[in-house]
């Protein structure tokens, strides 16, 4: 087992219930563990929800929590994965002024290059968006932040497993 | 055809009636067994006390003195009976008080379910007088918890809510419930909970598993067994039992475990753990097998994982998925009900007796009864220690009396020491350390077994953080016996202190009361004893008494308890002085 922290994606297979979500996060806070980030959502199944969390810890303590998160009685199964067990995206705003749309050439550019896309634009400001893995969002940031970025935001990672995770099995299985 | 279908729906709708939501709630508690509750009435739950009060020949609700008296009552209730324990409570303080219990019931796998009022729907979130967000404060601490706005939700999660707190690892579920959901009319009926579809109470037992335990089990040569709680709460004890006695397994019990199996059972070799017994604790690091059975190998239990029975093969038999491979690395995990994988895993067993390995824990035995057990137990010094009053109490009892206590020095001493013939009969706050827990958890018990004798064993300091509830024993007649080992100090802490810094008996030193006349305060049988020669005849005096009798023993000031493993150390350098 190796000792060394590194970045799990976890999937969550939920009923839809309130106080889910302090149930969840409480078991990292417990252990003192940061959430890089969360996202709950509707699943597949119908009323059965998925959450997508990201973690760094060591992959002895992820199986831990696994356990601790498959105890919570309205939880239906979690399963962690690697990097490379998953296709990811992640997805972020950002909010500029309109200026530099028109007056710096590169700007274009880079909107054209990094595959972003324009929401709006006003006389004031634009929105730009862009949905890719978290390596192309920072190279994306990094490029516009010289020009000066008005406001900032990424959502949490959403995630499928490449291997299949048997959801609608466990449930034909318990047939209350 | 219409009509048929007419026909067929009446057959299968349950019949209804038209209540409110806190008659609903009695009717649910009425369905699933409870006739006795502990509780504390207050502004968000009167409606509910209302209804208790036209019901009071068919349910009895105790009033406790304290909320967190509430809790523990309901535990004792629970632990002696195997029943839910149930407990009631207001909004706000009167819910918060509930945590402490709560979070114990937890941790030692106590089947409970506690109803809050809240404040009415349209106030939450308000600040509104006595609002407190229980269901966020108790996330951490529940199996389960929910919140109740609409009465129509009320006969679903009732029941969902002693489905859960009984079935597979049992533990405690709150559930809130808003005062217009209590006042709210609907129609009720009720159904018992069978299944909820994303909670697997029990795992099923792998046939492999199985197999590959039995074969280490068969090819050992110095087994050993180490049990809690699991076998209790799986109603396992004869399978336990027949399981030991034909692989002739020598078995240690945690704190938990205890009673499963009588005191005097030949391979019964005693307690593990921090202030266990020698032999159990340092074989677990020279036998070759390691069984498991319904324990969790809490750190009290292990000490220093690092040099943990290393060289033994670990089996370990277990409900909860979760606990597996948590603190000791398995090398058979035997998922499932501790009944049925021991009825199991029974005719895979051979007979066995392992004689020489058996003697290897009497000859450790002996080390210890001359080290320590002697002196517990028939001191020579002038002052009288916890030990001797604890054989006087098995003298009378005959191993037949249920035993409560409280956390610290005189727990383990109540542990180490009481004799058992009968399973659930050793009631007392392991995982939590719950000082205070003793008072309030012995009525409980009482009540849930009238027939039996409950003593309660206390320390100084545990009994005053729940001495209010001599009023509850008081008001209900229950015949608790009542025994404060009082040496004027938080001893356990005192002991640590003594042990590991320097003698600095920071705040633990107590100036206490006269609690002989506080007892008779509250019109109770009271007695306190400061002499060896009184001894054997107030305990008497107190196990004859058929009403409720306090006894303090005013024991040796600055005694320790042995066996000792520091914190940190393992388990074969557990200390006799």
């Amino acid at each position: 087992m190796e000792t060394t922290s590194k970045q799990f994606t976890v999937s969550v297979y939920t009923e839809n219930n309130i106080g889910l979500l302090n149930r969840i996060s409480a078991i990292f806070q417990r252990r003192h563990i940061n959430i890089e980030s969360i996202n709950s959502s509707v699943s597949e199944i119908e009323n059965v929800s998925k959450w997508t969390i990201v973690v760094n810890l060591t992959e002895e303590q992820m199986k831990k929590i696994i356990g601790q998160i498959e105890k919570q009685v309205e939880v239906i199964k979690a399963y962690y994965h690697t990097e490379e067990e998953i296709v990811y995206q992640e997805s972020c705003i950002f909010k500029m002024k309109s200026d530099l749309l028109f007056n710096e050439q590169q700007i274009q550019n880079i909107i054209i290059d990094n595959n972003a896309r324009i929401v709006t634009v006003n006389k004031q400001f634009f929105v730009l968006e862009k949905s890719g893995r978290k390596e192309e969002i920072e190279l994306l940031y990094r490029e516009l932040s010289g020009f000066g970025i008005m406001q900032f935001t990424r959502s949490g990672r959403i995630a499928v497993s490449k291997e299949e995770m048997k959801i609608s099995k466990i449930l034909e299985a318990i047939n209350y | 055809m219409e009509t048929k279908t007419i026909q067929k729906q009446q057959k299968t709708q349950p019949q209804t009636e038209r209540l409110s939501g806190s008659e609903a709630i009695i009717k649910c508690l009425l369905a699933e067994g409870v006739k006795t509750l502990y509780g504390y009435p207050g502004g968000a739950i009167m409606p509910v006390y209302d209804e208790l009060y036209k019901c009071q020949d068919q349910i009895h609700h105790v009033l406790t003195r304290h909320e967190q008296g509430a809790t523990h009552a309901a535990q004792g209730y629970a632990r002696i009976s195997g029943e839910v324990g149930v407990a009631i409570a207001t909004s706000g303080p009167g819910a918060t008080n509930l945590i402490t219990g709560i979070a114990d019931a937890q941790i030692d796998s106590t089947p409970m379910v506690c109803i809050t009022g809240q404040v009415a729907s349209h106030l939450l979130g308000s600040d509104a007088f006595q609002e407190t967000d229980i269901v966020g404060i108790s996330t951490p601490v529940t199996k389960w918890n929910h919140q109740i706005t609409k009465a129509s939700e009320i006969p679903e999660v009732m029941a969902k809510a002693f489905y859960i707190a009984r079935s597979g690892r049992p533990g405690p579920v709150l559930i809130d419930i808003t005062k217009d959901a209590q006042f709210e009319e609907f129609d009720f009926s009720y159904k018992k909970c069978t299944g909820v579809r994303s909670y697997k109470a029990i795992p099923e037992t792998d046939k492999n598993a199985l197999s590959a335990a039995a074969e280490l089990i068969n090819n050992a040569k110095k087994p050993m067994v180490v049990w809690g709680q699991g076998v209790i709460l799986g109603k396992a004890e004869a399978a336990f039992k027949a399981f030991i006695e034909k692989a002739g397994i020598p078995a240690a019990w945690t704190i938990l475990g205890v009673s499963a199996i009588p005191t005097e059972h030949p391979l019964n070799v005693g307690m593990v753990g921090m202030h266990g017994n020698y032999a159990p604790n340092v074989l677990t690091n020279e036998c070759d097998v390691l069984i498991a059975i319904g324990m969790r190998f809490d750190d009290r239990v292990t000490g220093n994982l690092a040099t943990y029975a290393k060289q033994a093969k670990i089996i370990h038999f277990e409900i909860d998925p979760a606990e597996v491979d948590k603190n000791v690395k398995t090398d058979v995990a035997v998922l499932g009900d501790a009944k049925v994988s021991l009825k199991a895993i029974l005719p895979l067993i051979h007979k066995k007796s392992h004689n020489v390995w058996k003697r290897a824990f009497d000859d450790l035995y002996a080390i210890e009864y001359e080290k320590v057990i002697k002196n517990d137990l028939h001191p020579t010094k002038e002052g009288l220690t916890m030990g001797e009053v604890m054989k006087e109490i098995n003298i009378q009892s005959k191993g037949e009396a249920a035993i409560v206590s409280d956390v610290g020095q005189h727990q383990m001493i109540a542990c180490r020491y009481a004799n058992f013939n009968q399973s659930k009969s050793n009631i007392t706050s392991g995982g939590l350390g719950t000082m205070g827990f003793g008072l309030p958890a012995a009525i409980g018990a009482k009540m849930a077994a009238p027939d039996r004798e409950v003593v309660c064993i206390c320390g100084d300091g545990g009994y005053q953080m729940t001495i209010q509830e001599l009023g509850t024993i008081f008001q209900q007649k229950a015949a608790v016996k009542i025994v404060v080992l009082n040496n004027e100090f938080l001893g356990m802490v005192r002991q640590w202190q003594q042990l590991f810094f320097d003698k600095r008996y920071a705040s633990t030193e107590m100036t206490n009361p006269d609690f002989v006349a506080i007892a008779k305060g509250y019109h109770l049988n009271a007695r306190r004893v400061t002499k060896r020669d009184e001894l054997a005849e107030a305990v008497q005096e107190m196990m004859q008494s058929k009403e409720a009798y306090f006894l303090e023993v005013c024991v040796e000031k600055e005694d320790n308890v042995f066996p000792m493993i520091p914190t940190g150390a393992s388990v074969s350098d557990i200390r006799l002085s």
